[in-house]
């Protein structure tokens, strides 16, 4: 456990010390910000307290800017070599993995916990529905959670950053928009299971107040591969 | 703590990097590595640090199996790799904190642990710098300093003293042999000398296979077959010393090692001695001999040959 927060440490550390970090919040705050009280607008039109449309807004731009937060995690370390240093370290695959994973992780709860803002404008405006709020965060979170994990295992296979993040890119639009599609094409077990795939139906039932334990299973799934995956490509290396 | 390799073998696709090689190193004892390129040196020292899972075969660090105990094993493991790859962004103390940190030494102590390496590695003067910004050798002296970082009881390096320059590689290797007294260390080099200087025990790998083990002494006594001499003889033609001395009968090789002066390598037949021969001639020819010399066999020639594709 210690081993993990060690390298997590590093992993802020060098998001923060190659402004990465810096890029991302401002981005993401501006981003959000923007679309949510100035270009969309209806925030205030909707004349209801929520942040629906901040959470929609942030659940895209998450969906751009994770893969770019994870696209350096594992490419760069089997580019430089530096992977051999640590996997000869005290330590095991699936703790590097995990640490890299809460690096990226943290910096994610670190931006939206700077939104904080609009939910108190939000809140003064009217009724909240405080709930809401908190399983809406809650679902951006596990999204990221989502992201970052396919995002690292994208990472894992190639030494390529840009590869890294085309590929993250490539498979997130499956749960962002093509399993969904498929869903309102297909019937029967097949719908079933391309809308359960898809993030959308979990996404906005959270977003909606309602915390489902098969969502979650949904989430949690999905991040556990990613990581598994991971981890079994770093272990691959190692008997080539 | 003991290194055992028990029938090592290792491919890369069709390949034999290193073809059923058993090998053990005492505490106390270092080992050098020697081979052409493509030997197998690193992909050996890569399966003992358990970063390559081999084919077949054991490995061992005291009593710990690297296969089925790596995390234990690499605890007690300091590694220099052999490109010497480092967090390049990291200014050197910080990154020598994450290491000791993830070696495991105690918090209260890596301070501490962190300025001892600094000074014997000789990286005071750079120690705030970021490592992109270090010259080669200061690189690899931090890459050195990472491996002895928490005390290791087995060294593993892969071609430590590359990029160093004179003074430091004279420092790196007293170093080497004063850690290696209590510990137990396998070092790669292309310098046969310095391998000869540091080493108590040295290793020929050619084609993934052992083909020379034992000490220096050892290994010459084992290649130097047949006496070889050098003399120089004056007062004479170069051509009839030349064919006086191929006609001895105790002489199988004569070459000229200097024609200006006079100087020939003489290579005698197997077991056989031309010292008195050679004296002799020298007196019915009427011929001065100011030099008769033992050329001793280099480390180079018993690398060679045992190396060289025929
Ligand atoms: N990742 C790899 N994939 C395929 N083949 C490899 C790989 N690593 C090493 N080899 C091959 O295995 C053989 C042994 O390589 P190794 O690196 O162990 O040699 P070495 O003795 O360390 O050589 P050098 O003195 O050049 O460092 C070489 O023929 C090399 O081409
Ligand atoms: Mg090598």
């Amino acid at each position: 456990m210690k081993e993990i927060w060690i390298i997590t440490k590093r992993e802020l550390q060098a998001y923060f010390d190659s402004l990465m970090a810096y890029i991302l919040l401002i981005l993401f705050l501006g981003f959000s910000g923007f679309f949510t009280w100035i270009y969309g607008s209806d925030i205030f039109f909707v004349k209801q307290a929520n942040l629906q449309v901040f959470f929609n807004i942030a659940y895209w731009t998450l969906f751009f800017f994770i893969p770019a937060l994870t696209m350096r995690l594992l490419s760069e370390e089997n580019r430089s070599g530096t992977i051999e240093l640590l996997l000869t370290k005290p330590i095991s695959e699936w703790q590097v993995i995990v640490a890299k994973f809460l690096a990226a992780l943290l910096l994610i709860v670190a931006a939206l916990f700077l939104t904080l803002p609009y939910y108190i404008t939000v809140s003064s405006l009217g009724n909240i529905d405080n709930g809401a709020v908190f399983s809406g965060y809650l679902a951006l979170i596990l999204v990221s959670g989502m992201y970052i994990a396919i995002g690292l295992f994208t990472s894992s296979v190639t030494n390529n950053q840009i590869v890294a993040y085309l590929l993250a890119l490539s498979i997130g639009i499956f749960f962002q928009i093509i399993f969904q599609m498929l869903s309102t094409n297909l019937t029967g077990i097949l719908g079933g299971i391309t809308d359960y795939l898809s993030i959308n139906s979990h996404f906005d039932s959270m977003t909606r107040g309602v915390i489902d334990s098969r969502d979650l299973v949904y989430f949690f799934s999905v991040m556990l591969l990613g990581l598994v995956f991971s981890e079994s490509m770093l272990m691959k290396k190692r008997s080539v | 703590m003991d290194i055992v390799i028990e029938n090592m073998t290792k491919t890369y696709g069709r390949q034999k990097a290193v073809d059923n090689i058993s090998l053990q190193v005492k505490t106390g004892e270092v080992l050098g590595f020697l081979g052409p390129n493509g030997a197998g040196k690193t992909t050996t020292m890569k399966a003992i640090t358990s970063f390559l899972i081999p084919d077949s075969g054991k490995i061992f660090i005291g009593n710990i199996s690297v296969n089925d105990n790596p995390q234990e094993a690499k605890k007690n493991i300091g590694y220099l790799p052999e490109n010497n790859p480092l967090y390049e962004d990291m200014p050197v103390i910080d990154y020598l904190q994450f290491c000791a940190g993830i070696e495991g030494v105690a918090k209260d102590k890596i301070n501490d642990k962190v300025r001892e390496v600094i000074q014997t590695c000789g990286i005071t003067r750079e120690k705030h710098k970021k490592i992109s910004e270090l010259s080669k050798g200061y690189k690899q002296r931090v890459g050195l300093a990472q491996a002895l970082i928490h005390d290791p009881e087995v060294l593993i390096l892969d071609e430590p003293t590359t990029g160093l320059d004179p003074n430091q590689i004279v420092e790196i290797r007293e170093l080497i042999k004063k850690i290696g007294k209590e510990k137990t260390v396998i070092l790669s080099s292309h310098i046969l000398a310095e391998v000869e200087a540091t080493c108590d025990r040295i290793m020929i790998i050619n084609k993934g296979k052992i083909v020379a083990d034992g000490t220096a002494e050892e290994l010459r006594g084992q290649a130097q077959g047949s006496e070889m001499l050098k003399v120089t003889i004056e007062d004479g033609s170069l051509d009839e010393i030349f064919k006086g001395l191929q006609l001895l009968n105790t002489v199988e090789l004569v070459d000229f090692a200097d024609k200006s002066t006079q100087t020939f390598q003489v290579k005698s037949k197997p077991g056989q001695s031309s010292r008195r021969e050679v004296f002799n001639l020298c007196v019915k020819n009427g011929w001065t001999l100011t030099q008769l010399t033992f050329v001793e066999t280099r480390l180079e020639d018993i690398f060679r040959e045992l190396t060289l594709e025929n």
